[in-house]
């Protein structure tokens, strides 16, 4: 598959939230303001790439050559858990501007499922180490349109009459629900027709 | 003392159902919900999980540092996890092809943290495993609520499992010559859990206005 087909498919037709609902918890949570929904996405798709690359590597690298793949689940989860708390430290240590953007964001991802998503659907689809770097990254980038998409609605319903039992959380998930539906316009043979296959 | 017992079990069915008035665990909520077969492996997933994993952290409760708690969970409920894979693996194997990625994501699920770290972590074995019973009692009615509902306008069938000469597929006539087809596709999950969402704040807020 090419990385373009890679990308368009997990940016648009299989977009991380609004068609195969990974990362609910934090779309859901942090897209009341635009500005958090970008340090948000952002942070998403920095550790979904970092991540997608580590944990192909622990699989293909340690865990098949010792037959151990039944503890991919156990070792990704930690691996994911660790890498979060290291890029936490290294972001502080290098460059303090982008941990004041994304710190308060990064402990929150180790549960995000969309990480540890997007790391199984690496190992499941059989990619090689550069097509799950593109799918991380394209996940990323996917979860980032979705959130940031949201956040700007959320600002705009906020000036609206929204009748009371709805408000909150249920308007904003039948806005993602038409969001959802404008996201089917883009399927499988997308791709087939731009011959990226 | 008995009355404080059953309201650790009842809790979670309406009062504080985790998915409809915590709106915790959403992800396979909404990504397994397409059909009621696929509802109610998720619920035998989520329940053995809880389950266990109350058990085990109630007992661990004052063992476990509290410097490294989130880890020493997570180790538990991952392990708890790869059991379930493994099982459905080998007796259920149609339903967990199905469930596919979700199960292992049961892991990151946030009721299971969510109690570990809430009540697990402070109460005895016998409450704690009262709790994930009726947390995953709530779990499963909220669960195949939403699938019946997707499935029955969506598709005009209900799915169950197979036994005997009984294919499972229940088809309701009149549903399935006239399908809302989008209920039965993603977007319909989420129209589907808003509105029902508003309807159970409707109903909370009729009780507190009471």
């Amino acid at each position: 598959m090419s990385y373009i087909a890679i990308l368009i498919t997990f940016i648009f037709i299989n977009n991380f939230i609004l068609v195969q609902f990974l990362g609910l918890c934090p779309f859901i949570g942090v897209s009341k303001n635009s500005e958090n929904a970008i340090g948000m996405g952002a942070s998403v798709t920095f550790v979904t790439t970092v991540a997608s690359v580590v944990t192909w590597a622990i699989y293909y690298y340690l865990l098949v050559p010792f037959n151990l793949q039944y503890l991919q689940t156990l070792s990704f989860i930690l691996v994911i858990a660790s890498l979060v708390q290291l890029l936490e430290m290294v972001i502080q240590k290098i460059s303090p501007p982008l941990y004041k953007a994304l710190g308060i964001f990064l402990p929150l991802i180790t549960t995000n499922c969309a990480v540890l998503g997007i790391a199984i659907i690496n190992i499941t689809s059989g990619y090689n180490v550069m097509e799950a770097f593109t799918a991380g990254l394209a996940a990323g980038l996917g979860f980032t349109l979705a959130i940031v998409l949201m956040s700007n609605i959320r600002e705009r319903l906020d000036l609206q009459p929204v009748r009371r039992s709805f408000q909150g959380m249920p308007i904003a998930f039948v806005s993602a629900g038409l969001m959802a539906l404008a996201f089917m316009a883009f399927d499988k043979s997308l791709i087939t027709n731009l011959h990226l296959v | 003392m008995k009355n404080n017992h059953m309201k650790e079990l009842t809790k979670g069915f309406f009062e504080q159902n985790p998915v409809f008035v915590v709106a915790l665990g959403l992800c396979p909520v909404l990504g397994v919900s397409t059909q009621v077969s696929n509802a109610i492996g998720m619920t035998a997933g989520v329940f053995f999980v809880l389950l266990f994993s109350n058990i085990i952290i109630s007992m661990l409760r004052n063992v476990i540092p509290g410097s490294i708690h989130i880890p020493a969970y997570i180790v538990v409920i991952a392990s708890l996890v790869t059991v379930t894979e493994m099982v459905m693996h080998a007796f259920v194997p149609a339903v967990y092809n199905s469930l596919g990625v979700y199960l292992p994501l049961i892991v990151v699920n946030c009721i299971i943290l969510g109690r570990a770290e809430a009540f697990a972590s402070k109460n005895t074995t016998f409450d704690s495993a009262l709790d994930a019973i009726g947390m995953s009692i709530g779990f499963g009615l909220a669960i195949t609520l939403i699938a019946l509902i997707r499935e029955l306008f969506g598709s005009g069938t209900i799915t169950l499992f197979p036994v005997g000469g009984f294919s499972g597929v229940i088809t309701i006539p009149w549903f399935y010559e006239n399908p809302v087809r989008v209920l039965a596709l993603a977007p319909g999950a989420l129209l589907v859990m808003g509105y029902l969402k508003a309807f159970f704040d409707w109903k909370s807020s009729l009780k507190k206005g009471k």
